[in-house]
């Protein structure tokens, strides 16, 4: 039987399962922010689910102690909007990769991002594919050499900071694997949001990319929420920032308080989770509607 | 008097046809009786020709009439276009004062009235009625009391106010009188309806009710001909039983979306057409990998590739039985009429959650587009059954993993779901072992296949659906066999082969994966010879009975396919079969 716990750890949101990941993986890191972030939210596991993409990012759903759901390529956005739109009780939490969410997901992404359902989105960015041997991915910066592209990338990157802000995100962060504390208050934030949140993260693969390294980003990283003067509640001067910045920012770059919700826009939408509905009804009611084709 | 006939207006798309149709369609049915109607339009809206047709009878129809007995023609076109199809002595009502009563194009022997529809609807008060003055006449051809349209005319209208359902009226009598009386017509007179209560409804209206009766919840869909009316009918629907829709970016959104709401506990589906069942491919693997239910409706249309996009076909079966990689299990359950849309769309959900897969319902353009009169739905036929659910007591302490995927003798296991303590595990795509946890170990692998394709060995229906009907002598002379919307002019044709004294059954099958096989095996021996009857060019279904029975015999497998956009007419069944005889 479940017994209710009144305090959790970051370890009470640990699996038996070792990381397959690569030592110094920025992935561990993400996992370690959102299992703090959890334990300082003090999330029930059983209610909340994690949806994890596909890729080295989407294992974390083997890892993260929680119902987990491990969707096929690109789809991690649909199912969260399913399973929440399902039972709103719950916490939902997508996690995968640039490939995964900008790549052959870029089209859910958007239109989660418009539709502003309360899911949390992290997606662990290391601009390049991983688990298929370093290929070009959609952040992939130009003229970088990957498998795929030996003399350099040659399509320009996708931009996910200014393409979230124009797709209508109304919370967006980004964080670093080199701070996973920082992280973990931007995912906290994340979950805390009503409304779609994206927290993307720069997550450093330390195989297959040799450029954009540990290093590489301690040296450029501005953090915008050391920035008193930076106010996350200004659309364009958000947008401003991150073109300013080449997107090197970590931090709370925007936050919106006065979009409704999905689930408040949609009609009849109901309190109570649909999932607790009892489906047995009146075959009064029915025989109402079936008069309508009298 | 008539105890049957065809009715068809024509003219040019976004004219109104279409509510001629309806308006004319549901007065009939409130005088008693039994309607088909069937549309043939355009991939366009504004333009191009378009046409209603319903068959009126005093029994019930489930296919279209070889021929037509009545052709209401807004322009030249509709009649040159249809004269064909026209049988000897039919009218011709052309909205032209001026046409010549030999209208060339109409044919020989065919009644030619130039009525100025649009001038009678303009005098009345405007030109856009003049699909209610071509209503209006066509009730006065058929011999209808024109009364009877009256309170129809205002449930059309009324949210227009009552200025426009005044209008109306007065277009549709006018119609009425200038036809009123017609003596050289007379004979196209019905015979009076039994006045019983009956219902007209297509398939899709159908099948979004019987969802909605069946305990769906959510339907994720992306707009597409012919399955949109799914959607359509329960937009404003769902929200009055704390359900909803959702119009999704694409197919793929649609079909991962009902996934993941089936995953949590919700009776979710998804309505498509070829091009996106296309694309629901690799999601559809999915929901049988992670042994979620999930409901995908699947109205044929001509393919492949956009096909023609408001034309009938049923050539999706091989994809629905075999599309996606890997060795998927699923349920294909085809419902034959409008009726069994609703009975097979509720059921689709029981199965989906006892045997946690997808389940896809095969209709098609015909069964789904078309009118059909439907004596009566009994909502007691209709029992939720959720599945395996685990109890509080089957669930670990919060912190084990829950064996979501227990080996067990039927192969199904008891569903946790997210929200409930002791439930937790991985739901994944990758091969996993009972609890849900990847692995690629050699042994667990072949369990786990094993045990996700035993569930299947007996599949339960509703006895609303049955797996297979059979009609006629069980040693027949020739056996038909059918799925989906043939199932109305097979059994006419049958009828009347038999009448002329023809030893001849029809076998008609709803469960298309997994097959009746035995039955349909000894069926098919008892039978000197058998016509399989499909429309798709490759028969798709006499090749799954080869394939499963093991009848490769081509002179006792025979097929009659048909694969120009259009359904089966009984005569041509009939004219097939005759040859075989």
């Amino acid at each position: 039987m479940a017994t209710v716990i009144d305090r959790r750890s970051p370890k009470d949101y640990a699996t038996d399962a070792a990381p397959w990941w690569c030592p110094g993986c920025g992935d561990f890191a993400v996992l370690r922010a959102l299992q703090m972030a959890a334990a300082d939210l003090n999330l029930d596991p059983a209610r909340t689910v994690l949806v994890a993409g596909i890729g080295c990012s989407g294992k974390i759903g083997d890892y993260f102690r929680s119902y987990s759901v491990h969707v096929v390529h690109g789809r991690t956005m649909p199912v969260a909007t399913g399973i929440k739109l399902a039972n709103r009780d719950l916490t939902v939490i997508a996690a995968g990769g640039d490939g995964d969410g900008y790549g052959i997901g870029l089209n859910h992404f958007i239109h989660a991002a418009r539709r502003n359902v309360d899911i949390t989105y992290i997606v662990m960015d290391n601009k390049v594919y991983g688990l298929t041997k370093g290929q070009t991915s959609p952040t992939t910066h130009l003229g970088s050499r990957t498998t795929s592209a030996p003399t350099g990338a040659i399509d320009r990157p996708i931009t996910p900071l200014r393409m979230a802000l124009v797709a209508g995100v109304t919370y967006l962060a980004q964080g670093f694997s080199g701070d996973p504390k920082h992280l973990a208050r931007l995912i906290k934030g994340a979950i805390q949001h009503k409304g779609f949140a994206l927290v993307n993260v720069y997550s450093p693969c330390v195989t297959y990319n040799k450029i954009n390294t540990y290093d590489w980003y301690k040296e450029r990283l501005v953090n915008l929420d050391d920035d008193e003067s930076y106010d996350p509640g200004n659309w364009q001067a958000a947008l401003n920032t991150v073109i300013d910045k080449d997107d090197l920012v970590t931090g709370l770059i925007y936050r919106a308080t006065d979009v409704p919700t999905y689930e408040e826009l949609l009609p009849g939408y109901r309190p109570e989770p649909i999932a607790a509905q009892e489906l047995q009804r009146d075959p009064a009611e029915w025989a109402k509607i079936l008069a309508e084709f009298a | 008097m008539r105890s049957e006939l065809t009715w068809m207006v024509g003219g040019q798309q976004g004219e109104g046809i279409e509510s001629t149709g309806y308006v004319l369609s549901a007065g009939l049915n409130r005088l008693g009786y039994h309607i088909y109607g069937y549309r043939t339009f355009s991939s366009r809206i504004k333009g191009g020709h378009t046409n209603f047709r319903i068959r009126i009878a005093t029994r019930r129809v489930l296919a279209n009439s070889d021929h037509v007995d009545v052709l209401i023609a807004f322009d030249r076109d509709s009649v040159r276009r249809n004269a064909a199809q026209l049988t000897p002595g039919a009218v011709v009502v052309i909205d032209d004062e001026e046409a010549h009563p030999q209208l060339p194009e109409a044919g020989d022997g065919v009644r030619v009235l130039g009525v100025p529809l649009t001038g009678i609807a303009r005098d009345v008060g405007g030109v856009i009625m003049k699909n209610m003055v071509g209503a209006g006449a066509s009730a006065a051809l058929l011999g209808l009391p024109v009364d009877a349209f009256d309170d129809l005319i205002a449930e059309r209208f009324g949210s227009k106010g009552e200025k426009v359902v005044e209008a109306n009226r007065r277009a549709f009598r006018a119609g009425y009188e200038r036809l009123a009386g017609q003596a050289a017509c007379s004979d196209l007179r019905l015979e009076a309806g039994d006045g019983r209560r009956r219902y007209t409804m297509t398939g899709d209206d159908a099948a979004g009710f019987g969802a909605l009766v069946g305990g769906c919840r959510l339907i994720a869909a992306y707009p597409i001909t012919p399955a949109s009316d799914i959607m359509h009918w329960l937009v404003p629907k769902l929200p009055q039983f704390g359900g909803v829709v959702v119009q999704t970016e694409d197919e793929i959104a649609a079909i991962t979306l009902a996934v993941g709401a089936g995953y949590a506990g919700v009776r979710a589906m998804t309505a498509t057409s070829g091009p996106g069942f296309s694309l629901m491919m690799e999601a559809l693997g999915y929901a049988g990998m992670i042994e979620a239910p999930v409901v995908i409706v699947d109205v044929q249309r001509a393919g492949p590739s956009t096909g023609m996009p408001t034309k009938h076909e049923q050539s999706d079966l091989f994809e629905m039985l075999y599309g996606s990689h890997g060795d998927l299990p699923r349920i294909v359950l085809a419902p034959a009429t409008a009726e069994e849309c609703f009975y097979g769309a509720a059921e689709a959900f029981n199965l989906a959650e006892r045997y946690q897969t997808p389940v896809i319902l095969a209709m098609d353009l015909a069964v789904g587009l078309a009118i059909q009169t439907v004596d009566d739905l009994d909502f007691s036929r209709v029992k939720i059954d959720r599945g395996l659910v685990a109890a509080p007591e089957e669930l670990g302490p919060e912190d084990a993993d829950f064996k979501r995927y227990r080996f067990t003798d039927s192969g199904i296991s008891p569903r946790s779901l997210p929200g409930m303590p002791g439930g937790l595990h991985l739901a994944t795509g990758l091969e996993h072992d009972e609890t849900g946890h990847i692995t690629e170990d050699r042994r667990n692998r072949v369990r786990m296949t094993d045990k996700r394709l035993r569930k299947f060995q007996s599949v339960e229906l509703n006895d609303a659906i049955p797996p297979v009907t059979f009609d006629g002598p069980e040693a027949p002379d020739l056996l038909l066999l059918g799925w989906g919307s043939t199932y109305g002019p097979l059994a006419e044709a049958r009828e009347r082969l038999e009448r002329q004294g023809a030893s001849v059954a029809h076998g008609h099958i709803r469960l298309l994966e997994p097959l009746p096989a035995g039955v349909l095996a000894s069926r098919i021996a008892q039978a000197r010879r058998v016509v399989v009857v499909e429309n798709n060019a490759r028969g798709q279904l006499a090749r799954l009975l080869r394939q499963e029975i093991g009848t490769a015999d081509k002179d006792r497998l025979h097929s009659v396919l048909k694969y120009d956009g259009t359904p089966f007419l009984p005569s041509e069944i009939m004219r097939e079969c005759e040859a075989m005889l």
